[in-house]
């Protein structure tokens, strides 16, 4: 009602300013019909609006002007200076009550009565003979109107969007212009132009600013819809549920503000509909009968960070689960290794709706990939946070402009291209082949380029392979390459040169070059060259990365391990005379060709010289073939580690689900899975590992066949032995999740999830393996499962710390079938107990 | 805009005397309305646009504002022009967007008389069918009515 108010005011305030000038020249031409007609118009307007928001003082006023005007549009009255000044006195009547309104709300207390009866005597057409004074003195009054009507205006003038719009378009050639003349003054020292120059760049620097300002609207106007919508939600649903606004007066440019206007819709229905519970299953939980949804806005740094938080029952983090697999957007397999966080942006594909019954109102889910499309196509994120049982808050950031951003200027295949500096994370300067200098290397896994970055395997584009420049990348060994962020995965775009950073006004493509989705515009540079804006997420989208919101699969390379979104990455080579064989792509740290005369024996071992030490080169078929002239070898490495597993060829790199059809009846091999519609053996990693050096595993284990389908957890911090141990354990039959910290496995705890069993790590940043089970101990549903600690260390000492901790099984990393022992061990015990 | 295109193309039969932009495209004469003509440009620094398709030659900058730059030559199916040959622009404008047709050479602007207009020969290939409205008479040689709208509707806008 506020918001109607205020908007009443403001047009009333205009349109009064309006009529004054509209009455005057009424008076001078008493015949002019149009005229009449507006004021007419603009009377009745006000008076109709007055009836509607309820302020009958106003409405009265009003009425008894419109009866008079309307007397004159029907010829019943001719115009004199008294009439017109009789509506002039109306209309100051009408203005001090809307001034008091403007002030206070309401209308200010007072009698009319005088005032209206005049003008009933004027329209019932006999002279009013008590003419008021007042109204000599406002008859000639062309100037004192002028300087009222600014005054009840003062404060906003309206101006239609067009000539914003026309504004940002001439400030932004006046950026582009202002950029090519400071580029050519770059080019001469002294130049007499440098010092107005400078003014200039200044003064357009203050006036793009000026004019972005005009864009601003408060993000409440995206809002104001919001409150209805909560109330009619809630009575649908028949829940109680509050609506908070915080920072409704954060501005942003209203481009964007139009464009994120649905996705927020969706979203608190979504809260209200799925996230919240009913006022009964709010009780039960020890929580107040009415739900709450908060928005919250705010500025940080060039974006505008918006939270939508809802205090329901969270995300069903196992429904996902479920949901996911049976969808086929993942496998068991895959869940296994993914982090709660992973499960949970499940949400935002499309096909996956966890509401088991999809309501009405919205199926979250249907529409949450679509939100996600939507902000990612204007540049922002959006991720989400879920506390089981206490809520889930999303957070959308976007920037606040879409028409001037800063980017980043690269070349490759000798063009130049722009990537918005928005989605730019780092960049690194990588060799393009190995030089044994160069920290940073691309290497290749059958021609797909990776990059490894503090760790992981980053997926790498060539920015010439993809856009087909056709020119072969700079004959110069070094290459840059440009981390980017799409939405929650990265990617590195490998370019030539990197040169600086400019401010660039973005163009949009000409319309016979939509199609191209590589890039989200064009623009001019300061040398006045036209150059192409890429768009990261199209290129993600091109080469298959982080496909979010795209129904197709992802064809590409997972940013992090092998702990994709969906599938996992395989690498395929073939050993034992040609037969398929796969691995898991992020147990592989390197894949290398070991020219014949650089493999040694030691030991009657073959080994090789790899950066200074010696790597073990194990043979997968058990005979090292010394006729072969390059020998390519899988490297597995763990701190520092390394051997080198011989297979014949390296075939090829892929996507696909991994899921192992247990037949392991040969050492080193995990079983058998179906990959690109074709029987592959998966290699036991730990297998091949322990067969290099006896201390990195002990002997091999064959699968426990006793223990089946016991659901373990596992904690470990380090990726490496988590992808080691899940498929591992699951061949042993176990149905093993695996948690990335300790916070993250208590988190699955209090989101209602069982186990048999855990395992953990000890060395584990934030929260380490012993603070880690005496929490599970200190209560709960884990506190009396059984756990295994797992640890590098086994001095009898850490061994008393774990059992004091709560740990019943003490195993070191290194001994994989004492694991499994283990566990057998306890799981007995629990069963007899 | 696109109405305009229309009007125009009904003109030359109205009888009136049209005003052409006339210019070569290997060794053709050809001919562009002159009101939908922006600016005629000498050889300019074009980028190009990767993944585009190979009629596009690439975009220049026009005083600040972007223009789609389109071969000529490639669009109606000509051999590349000869090297060392430096192409001039022609700048149209197609529904509000600036779009420059990369020529051989633009000669003059002249008034052609609407009687000596005839419409193409039913023999014209397919690949120059498309894009002409028809033919002028000139004393010396014929020229080509080119079909601006028809030029630029190239793929992703059907």
């Amino acid at each position: 009602m506020d918001d109607l108010l205020a908007d009443f005011l403001t047009e009333t305030n205009e349109n009064l300013a309006e009529l004054d000038v509209a009455l005057v020249t009424l008076e001078r031409t008493p015949n002019d019909e149009d005229t009449l007609s507006f004021i007419f118009r603009l009377v009745h307007t006000i008076k109709g609006t007055c009836g509607f928001l309820g302020l009958p003082r106003l409405e009265r006023v009003a009425h008894a002007g419109e009866n008079v005007l309307g007397k004159i549009r029907d010829k019943a009255l001719t115009v004199t200076p008294d009439i017109i000044s009789q509506v002039l006195m109306a209309l100051d009547r009408i203005k001090m009550i809307v001034a008091h309104l403007g002030v206070s709300g309401a209308e200010p207390a007072g009698d009319d009565a005088e005032l209206i009866a005049l003008l009933n005597v004027t329209a019932s057409g006999q002279r009013a003979e008590q003419e008021p004074i007042q109204a000599e003195e406002l008859a000639p009054p062309p100037p004192s109107v002028e300087t009222q009507a600014p005054m009840a205006a003062a404060q906003t003038i309206r101006v239609t969007v067009d000539v914003l719009e026309d504004l940002m378009t001439l400030v932004s050639e006046l950026v582009l212009t202002r950029n090519q003349l400071l580029q050519l003054a770059r080019a001469q020292e002294n130049s007499a132009f440098a010092v107005p120059l400078q003014r200039l760049s200044h003064i357009t620097s203050d006036l793009q600013e000026g004019v972005m300002k005009t864009r601003m609207q408060p993000i409440g106007n995206a809002w104001n819809k919001l409150p209805r919508l909560v109330r009619d939600l809630s009575r649908d649903m028949g829940k109680k549920i509050e609506l908070v606004m915080l920072g409704a007066e954060t501005e942003l440019d209203r481009q964007v503000l139009e464009l994120i206007k649905d996705p927020l819709t969706h979203m608190v229905r979504n809260s209200g509909d799925h996230g919240l519970e009913t006022p009964a299953e709010r009780r039960a939980a020890g929580k107040p009968e009415a739900g709450r949804i908060t928005l919250n806005a705010f500025h940080e740094g060039g974006y505008i960070i918006i939270e939508i938080a809802d205090d329901g029952r969270g995300l069903a983090v196992e429904r996902i689960r479920a949901k996911a697999i049976a969808n086929g957007l993942a496998t068991e397999a895959e869940m296994a290794v993914m982090t709660d966080e992973q499960i949970q942006r499940f949400i935002f594909r499309a096909g996956l709706s966890t509401a088991s019954a999809v309501t009405a109102v919205s199926g979250r889910g249907v529409g949450m990939d679509v939100v996600k499309t939507n902000i990612e196509k204007i540049g922002g994120t959006i991720d989400l946070k879920n506390r089981p049982g206490h809520g889930t808050t999303f957070t959308i950031r976007i920037p606040l402009t879409l028409a001037i951003v800063s980017a980043l200027i690269v070349e490759a295949g000798r063009e130049r291209f722009a990537i918005p500096q928005l989605s730019v994370v780092e960049l690194v300067r990588a060799q393009r082949e190995a030089d044994g200098l160069s920290e940073s290397v691309i290497e290749r896994i059958n021609g797909t380029p990776v990059l490894r970055l503090r760790n992981r395997l980053l997926p790498l584009v060539g920015l010439s392979d993809l856009l087909a420049l056709g020119v072969p990348d700079a004959d110069d060994a070094g290459a840059y390459i440009v981390v980017a962020q799409v939405g929650s995965t990265m990617l590195g775009i490998i370019v030539d040169r990197v040169f600086d950073t400019e401010e660039i006004v973005v163009k949009p493509v000409a319309p016979i070059l939509r199609h191209v989705t590589m890039f989200s515009g064009n623009t001019i540079l300061g040398d006045g060259s036209v150059i192409m804006i890429l768009d990261p997420n199209g290129i993600a989208r091109a080469t298959g990365v982080g496909a979010g919101g795209d129904n197709k699969a992802g064809a590409g390379i997972p940013a992090e391990t092998t702990a994709s979104e969906d599938k996992t990455t395989m690498l395929l080579f073939r050993a034992n005379g040609g037969q398929k064989m796969a691995v898991p792509l992020g147990l592989v740290a390197r894949l290398e060709d070991i020219p014949r005369d650089r493999i040694e024996l030691s030991c009657g071992e073959p080994v090789t010289q790899y950066r200074g030490r010696l790597m073990p080169l194990v043979p997968i078929s058990g005979v090292y073939d010394s006729s072969i002239p390059n020998q390519p070898v899988l490297v597995f490495a763990d701190r520092d580690r390394t051997m080198g597993l011989m297979v014949e060829t390296i075939t090829d790199v892929v996507d696909d689900r991994l899921s192992i059809e247990l037949s392991a009846a040969q050492p080193g091999l995990l079983g058998s899975a179906v990959i690109r519609g074709e029987a592959t053996d998966v290699i036991d990693t730990g297998y091949w590992l322990t067969r290099a050096a006896r201390d990195w595993f002990d002997g091999a284990a064959p699968a426990g066949e006793s223990i089946r389908q016991r659901r373990l957890l596992v904690v470990d911090d380090n990726a490496f032995f988590r992808q080691l141990l899940v498929p591992m354990l699951s061949a042993a039959g176990f149905h093993v999740t695996a948690a990335a910290s300790a916070a993250e496995a208590l988190r699955l705890r209090d989101a209602g999830t069982l186990f048999d069993a855990i395992v953990s790590d000890i060395d584990m940043p934030d929260m380490d393996g012993l603070s880690f089970a005496r929490a599970v101990r200190a209560g709960g549903a884990w506190a009396d499962l059984p756990m295994v600690a797992l640890t590098a260390r086994a001095e009898p000492r850490d061994l008393e710390h774990g059992r004091e901790a709560g740990f019943t099984g003490y195993v070191t990393k290194s001994r994989r079938d004492d694991l499994i022992e283990a566990l057998r061990v306890c799981l007995t015990e629990t069963v007899a107990a | 805009m696109p109405s305009d295109v229309l009007d125009r193309a009904a003109a030359p039969n109205t009888g009136e005397d049209q005003v052409f932009v006339m210019l070569t495209v290997a060794d053709q004469t050809c001919g562009v309305p002159v009101e939908t003509v922006r600016d005629i440009l000498g050889e300019q620094v074009i980028t190009r646009i990767p993944l585009a398709p190979p009629e596009i030659a690439g975009s220049l900058n026009l005083r600040g504002r972007i223009v789609t730059a389109v071969d000529l030559r490639r669009r109606l199916r000509l051999p590349p022009a000869p090297a060392g040959t430096k192409p001039m622009s022609v700048v149209a404008d197609n529904g509000g967007e600036l779009y420059a047709l990369l020529v051989d050479q633009v000669s003059e602007v002249r008034s052609l008389k609407a009687d000596s207009f005839e419409r193409n020969p039913a023999t014209l290939e397919p690949a120059w069918a498309a894009f002409s409205r028809g033919i002028y008479r000139l004393d010396d040689r014929l020229l080509v009515v080119l079909d601006v709208g028809k030029l630029l509707a190239l793929s992703g806008e059907g």
